[in-house]
């Protein structure tokens, strides 16, 4: 059990350096999407529900898990399809806008 | 066997790829030209993790998950749908709180599931315990700030006698039960009143903090769902969480770092000044360059004095500010800046980093009125550009072009790098009326002599200034 959660220590350090490094590199102006992209991104916490849901076994285990994987799908496709909207405004100098 | 061992490893292998669509779909955010895509791969990311954890054999009923997502899908896809860009800060907020909400129950599940099984073993305990801890302040404080962005709850900071006490002691309290939860000496009481515990220091927490600083906890929030997240990675031994949640955690971290930066405010100060709590104790405090400018005139404008010195003008700096975007006066502001151009003159806009209700909110909002992203200009590009400027023109900022966050070392936000718009050579303000910012703070700015206000409403006064160049 200890060595299973040192492997996972060691992914988790890793994807701090992962995580740091590709985003120090995102410019002011895309802040905004960033964090709703992120946001989506931490979504993938429905996987989790979903795996505990489907192991339950009692109906208040049943009822809880649905909650958690209600959330992280409200999470993940609210958080992609509003981050979507948001970039898809970001234009370059367009014609029809031109004087 | 053979059969569920390679099904086993196949799901492996999709939360491997899902990893890699998620770390490329960041480094796609990077740029305006590739970020769509960004966006988009790290949605077929998060497709493939799901589809793959459908296949797993630990799951004995879809119905209900099915059903779930069906749900959850529908609540966010009309909630994306239909938000406005302006209330896009609160938006995010719910989504984290949703995650976080979420990372909060599946620990709770885990932790009955293992104590069921007949042990907590310290490792999956400690974990199962920072993902209901973490994912329940994410919560609760995420629909605090909803609840302060929306206008529901009180913008202004609430603060009471003793607060930091309080908040100790119940921080206290939870990691005595947080050590009754481990040792099993707790049982099932403790492990819910740790809960509950939780979800009271989320809105103890957040309560405190000015509407002005909610893009901070926001950003701070985000990076906390994604450590719940990362946690309950750990308690379920599942990679694909430990990795997604690790990168939004460091990503959300360092976005509240550079958010901290831009007001050069240490973090422990936004979380725990309660800055903004009462206006008229921080016009106090502003003290000797409020009290010094008080009484002094302001210069008022008429429309088309104001749309000559714009119209006539070689250079115009434009300073948006949220109130510009609570009057939705975006789209008239860039008739206004079509129509300068047309007659030969510079526009840009400067963005100061706090613009707008969370980091880049501003950009957004321009970008919705199809101002092309070239034209927006951060605080260090466009500062030297203010002496060269003929107009400053500032609608609906304020604290960002305080000068008193230069000079004045009495005031709340002395040292924040501020736009230099009291460097051109007139500055023209629109506002609704005198009354101060979203900090409380008075502005020495418009006692200026070289500022002229034009008073009413932000949306109004843009479309009459578009109207009168167009006439000129």
């Amino acid at each position: 059990m200890i060595e299973h959660s040192l492997n996972d220590l060691t992914i988790f350090v890793l994807a701090i350096f992962v995580g740091y490094e590709i985003i120090s590199k995102v410019p002011v102006i895309l802040h905004t999407p960033l964090m709703s992209g992120t946001n989506a991104i931490h979504g993938i916490v429905l996987v989790g529900a979903m795996l505990v849901l489907g192991g339950a076994d009692t109906t208040l285990a049943r009822v809880v898990g649905f909650c958690a994987v209600v959330l992280g799908a409200v999470n993940v496709v609210g958080g992609f399809m509003v981050t979507d909207r948001m970039l898809q405004m970001f234009r370059k100098k367009s014609g029809p806008n031109e004087p | 066997m053979i059969h569920t061992t390679s099904l086993g490893a196949g799901i492996h292998f999709a939360y491997l790829v899902s990893s890699v669509l998620f770390i490329l779909g960041i480094k796609g955010l990077s740029s305006p030209r590739t970020a769509r895509s960004g966006n988009r791969l790290a949605a077929i990311g998060m497709l493939l993790a799901i589809v793959a954890t459908l296949l797993d054999r630990q799951i004995l009923s879809y119905t209900w998950i099915v059903a779930g997502i069906v749900v959850g899908s529908a609540i966010g896809a009309v909630a994306a749908r239909t938000v406005t860009m302006t209330a896009m800060p609160q938006m995010v907020a719910l989504f984290n709180g949703s995650g976080g909400g979420a990372a909060a129950l599946v620990s709770s599940l885990e932790y009955r599931h293992l104590i069921q099984a007949g042990a907590l073993p310290l490792d999956s305990g400690i974990s199962i315990l920072l993902g209901a801890l973490i994912g329940a302040i994410s919560f609760s404080g995420s629909i605090v700030a909803f609840g302060k962005l929306q206008g529901l709850l009180p913008e202004k900071a609430v603060t009471y006698p003793l607060q930091q006490v309080v908040n100790g002691l119940l921080a206290a309290a939870i990691l005595v039960l947080a050590w009754m939860v481990l040792n099993g000496s707790g049982g099932n009481h403790a492990f819910i009143a740790f809960l509950a515990g939780s979800l009271l220091l989320g809105v103890l927490a957040v309560i405190p903090i000015g509407g002005g600083d909610m893009p901070v906890v926001i950003s701070l929030l985000n990076s906390f769902t994604g450590l719940a997240t990362a946690a309950t990675g750990f308690a379920l031994h599942n990679v694909v969480l430990i990795i997604s949640g690790t990168l939004v955690g460091a990503s959300g971290t360092l976005l509240t770092v550079l958010m901290c930066k831009a007001m050069n405010r240490p973090i422990t100060n936004v979380l725990f000044g309660a800055f903004g709590a009462a206006p008229s104790a921080t016009t106090s405090r502003a003290g000797g360059g409020a009290a010094a400018v008080a009484g002094k005139p302001v210069r008022d404008v008429s429309v088309e004095d104001a749309a000559t010195i714009l119209a006539y003008a070689r250079k115009v700096i434009i300073i948006p500010g949220y109130g510009l975007a609570v009057a939705q006066a975006q789209h008239a502001l860039r008739e206004v800046a079509d129509l300068l151009k047309a007659r030969g003159v510079e526009v840009v806009y400067a963005i100061h980093p706090v613009a707008g209700r969370m980091p880049g909110h501003m950009n957004v909002l321009l970008a919705e009125a199809n101002v092309p992203y070239e034209e927006l200009k951060d605080l260090d590009a466009v500062n030297p550009e203010f002496e060269s400027a003929d107009v400053a023109l500032v609608v609906g900022a304020n604290d960002v072009v305080n000068p008193a966050a230069r000079h004045d070392s009495q005031s709340p936000i002395y040292g924040m790098p501020i736009l230099d718009a009291d460097k051109s050579k007139h500055i023209l303000v629109l506002k609704r009326s005198m009354k101060p910012g979203f900090a409380g703070i008075d502005n020495e700015l418009f006692y200026d002599p070289k500022t002229m206000m034009l008073f009413g409403d932000a949306k109004d006064s843009i479309a009459k200034l578009a109207q009168t160049v167009k006439a000129l």
